[in-house]
């Protein structure tokens, strides 16, 4: 029974449920703006997260370490231009 | 009439509308000589339908040359307005459209499909394999990149050319300061053409990934295979970010929002970051294919296996890495603080350490190797020496406190041709030269390859040293004309004189290819370099399917092995082989995404909401279309290998 119930799946599906949840509650209580952005986004990377390795199998497969390595690649670039834009246009501009 | 006023030229001049007459005769001329000679149905069997990565490689290579020359003219008309002071040759809205044509045409349209051009013909015979991962994807990418390089150059003619800049910063491209439909040219035909690159980045990789001949361990790749795999990863990096930018810059100029505006929250210097955040990655990916060819041609004719070939691929992906942490050396005078200037200075200089590393590796091939100098030899000799010119002005401009002083000068100017020519150029004549008999059947000659060559290297030097000077002396950039008392005038008729030198190299290369395909033996060996590595195992030319057997695979110079350690490359008999089919999809679909952009620059919504819908069905009918390709008996390939063999 244990082989046939796909437990992980079900599990994921409730956590994303889940995060669903704790995201539209932005709307609804009344956050400040960046209480609420912050919120959002660590919401939807989770999410993006559970997304990936749940239920399109980026592990499961002999491939796993080049998808791996292709998510972290893309993962430190897109932090790099994001920071280093508010580095450039925001922080450091004088 | 306010409706059809938008497609007139709004500034124009004799030369553009010679030149309308000329596209019309040549084209008329084209259409007929076609027909004429009854080829259209060859044209549309063996090459707008192929899926083969070989003559993709090739129309590739010739859509290059054609650019090359189109961006050329426009060189040699700018160094004629410059070669002395006040001159009337062309006024400034010209001179503005012919800077901005020349960058994006050099770049997006010549750069990147000449090293397509290399990377589809030479990538799937090194590595062994059969085809690309997906030939027909490979297909629609160089479809689209051929449409929105004519629906570009289509701009000079019908509603004028962007002069905004290459870099088409805002807001300066805006609306409000470019009313004509130059930018929106810029922003569809560049974005048409980047989402091809970015389907060839996602193809490359996975060919790369998943195709290699058996024994073929990553670490056992040839060098242009490994530049070719993490140029494809920068790609897949690096063009999104131009996607998205596009699209806002479109939204902008057409649809009236504000990302890039002065006012109403609008940031007009996010444009010129995010160009940067893509534009920087995007030098690399011209220059590391490059890398790779003079990896190739250096260690074949020195004779030698490649010198520090892990440190090659260390500092590769360190480059790889690095591309994407120094793009604000761009625009260090832009207002932010010291702090910010001096992290990008730092990782700016950084990248000399990988770059002076794989020099050294070049040099130390070379050392005690058996040269022989050929003329793909003789661009990668005279590489060196020029590109590190180019390449330590560039650390210089990558100090910040210091590119104040150099910044928007002609000593920039000088830097980034000074590394694009020696680094991208030199490559693809020394890869077009070499991989030519793979390619064609015969050789180029030699004696005119390297007249060329050594005329090119001269009237390189020639035309961009002299703005070093200029430029330190503060002649700025994309000014079109300058008074005779700030003594630019000598500095500027010595680079016209270097400028019409290229020009003359360059037709010497045209000579050179008239001429070989006149005169030369077309009796020559499937490796008549003598190389190193796969692609010159097979036959010349190489069949539909590349390997009759696949090659079996012990170190990264496969055939060196064969030749010389009696290692077997093709173990096995023949088995019947699996190739896809042809298909007209990717030219359709990309003849329908000309007709969308060129509807979208216009606005003209009816059509381009038609040829959306176009797209669609397009992509959706091959969702349904059960295309499972087709066998090759060994009969056939027993045929075939028999015949060339004899040949």
């Amino acid at each position: 029974m244990k082989e046939l119930f796909p437990m992980k799946q079900v599990m994921g599906f409730v956590f994303s449920l889940l995060l669903t949840t704790v995201a539209l509650a932005v709307y609804f209580l009344d956050l400040s703006l960046t209480m609420g952005m912050t919120l959002l986004l660590v919401t939807a990377f989770i999410q993006a997260a559970v997304q990936l390795v749940v239920f399109m199998h980026a592990g499961e497969t002999k491939d796993r370490g080049a998808i791996y390595t292709n998510v972290y690649y893309g993962l430190i670039i897109a932090l790099v231009t994001v920071f280093g834009t508010l580095l450039c246009m925001i922080w450091g501009y004088i | 009439m306010d409706f059809f006023n938008r497609f007139a030229i709004p500034h124009p001049s004799p030369a553009i509308y010679a030149s309308m007459v000329a596209i019309g005769i040549t084209v008329i001329a084209v259409i007929a000589g076609l027909t004429y000679f009854k080829k259209w149905g060859y044209l549309w069997r063996e090459w707008l339908t192929t899926v083969d990565h070989k003559r993709i490689g090739i129309m590739y290579l010739i859509s290059a040359l054609l650019m090359l020359f189109r961006g050329g003219v426009d060189a040699i008309m700018m160094r004629a307005q410059l070669a002395v002071p006040e001159n009337k040759l062309l006024d400034a809205q010209h001179y503005n459209e012919i800077f901005t044509t020349h960058g994006i045409v050099m770049i997006i349209f010549m750069a990147m499909p000449f090293i397509m051009a290399l990377m589809n013909f030479v990538v799937p015979l090194q590595i062994g394999a059969r085809d690309v991962a997906f030939p027909r994807l490979n297909a629609l990418s160089f479809w689209l990149f051929f449409m929105g390089a004519m629906l570009f150059n289509i701009s000079f003619i019908i509603g004028g050319s962007p002069d905004a800049g290459w870099t088409s910063y805002f807001p300066l491209a805006g609306t409000e300061f470019s009313e004509s439909v130059g930018s929106n040219y810029y922003m569809i035909a560049i974005q048409i053409a980047g989402i091809g690159t970015l389907m060839t980045g996602i193809n490359f990789i996975t060919t790369i990934l998943k195709m290699r001949a058996p024994g073929m361990t990553l670490m056992k790749m040839p060098m242009f295979t490994w530049s070719s795999l993490v140029t494809n990863a920068i790609i897949v990096f690096a063009f999104p970010v131009l996607t998205v930018l596009l699209l806002m810059g479109t939204m902008d100029r057409l649809f009236g929002t504000h990302f890039f505006t002065t006012t109403n929250g609008g940031m007009d210097m996010l444009w010129a970051n995010f160009f940067w955040v893509w534009g920087h990655p995007e030098v690399y990916i011209l220059i590391l294919p490059a890398f790779g060819i003079y990896s190739e041609v250096i260690s074949t004719f020195a004779r030698r296996n490649l010198y520090g070939y892990k440190s090659m691929v260390g500092s590769m992906v360190i480059i790889s890495l690095l591309s994407f942490l120094v793009w604000t050396h761009h625009f260090f005078t832009m207002g932010q603080g010291a702090l910010t200037n001096s992290i990008f200075s730092i990782t700016t200089m950084a990248i000399a350490v990988p770059t002076g590393v794989k020099l050294f590796n070049w040099l130390f091939t070379l050392w005690k190797g058996k040269i022989e100098v050929t003329t793909p030899m003789l661009y990668a000799l005279l590489f060196i020496p020029t590109f590190t010119i180019g390449g330590v002005t560039g650390v210089m401009l990558g100090m910040s406190a210091a590119d104040y002083q150099y910044h928007n000068t002609m000593f920039l100017v000088a830097h980034f041709h000074m590394v694009i020519i020696p680094g991208v150029v030199f490559a693809m004549l020394a890869g077009l030269t070499y991989y030519w008999p793979k390619m064609f059947g015969f050789m180029l000659n030699e004696k005119i390859g390297k007249w060329s060559a050594w005329i090119i290297a001269i009237s390189t030097l020639l035309a961009f040293i002299p703005m070093f000077f200029s430029g330190l002396d503060g002649q700025a950039r994309r000014m079109y004309t300058y008074s005779e008392s700030t003594g630019f005038g000598p500095w500027n008729m010595v680079s016209f004189i270097g400028a019409a030198g290229l020009a003359v190299g360059f037709a010497l290369i045209v000579y050179n290819i008239y001429y070989s395909t006149r005169y030369a033996s077309r009796d020559i060996a499937a490796d008549p370099w003598d190389a190193r590595s796969l692609e010159w195992a097979t036959h010349t030319p190489v069949p539909a399917y590349n390997f009759a057997i696949l090659p079996q695979v012990n170190s990264s110079e496969a055939l060196w092995d064969a030749k010389k350690h009696g290692h077997e490359l093709f173990p096995g008999k023949y088995e019947k082989i699996h190739m896809p089919n042809n298909s007209g999809v990717p030219f359709i679909m990309s003849c329908i995404f000309f007709v969308w952009g060129f509807s979208f620059v216009f606005s003209i919504w009816i059509p381009l909401i038609l040829t959306t819908i176009g797209i669609f069905v397009c992509m959706g009918l091959r969702s349904f279309e059960k295309d499972h390709g087709h066998y090759i008996t060994v009969d056939e390939i027993k045929e075939t290998e028999n015949n060339l063999r004899g040949a």
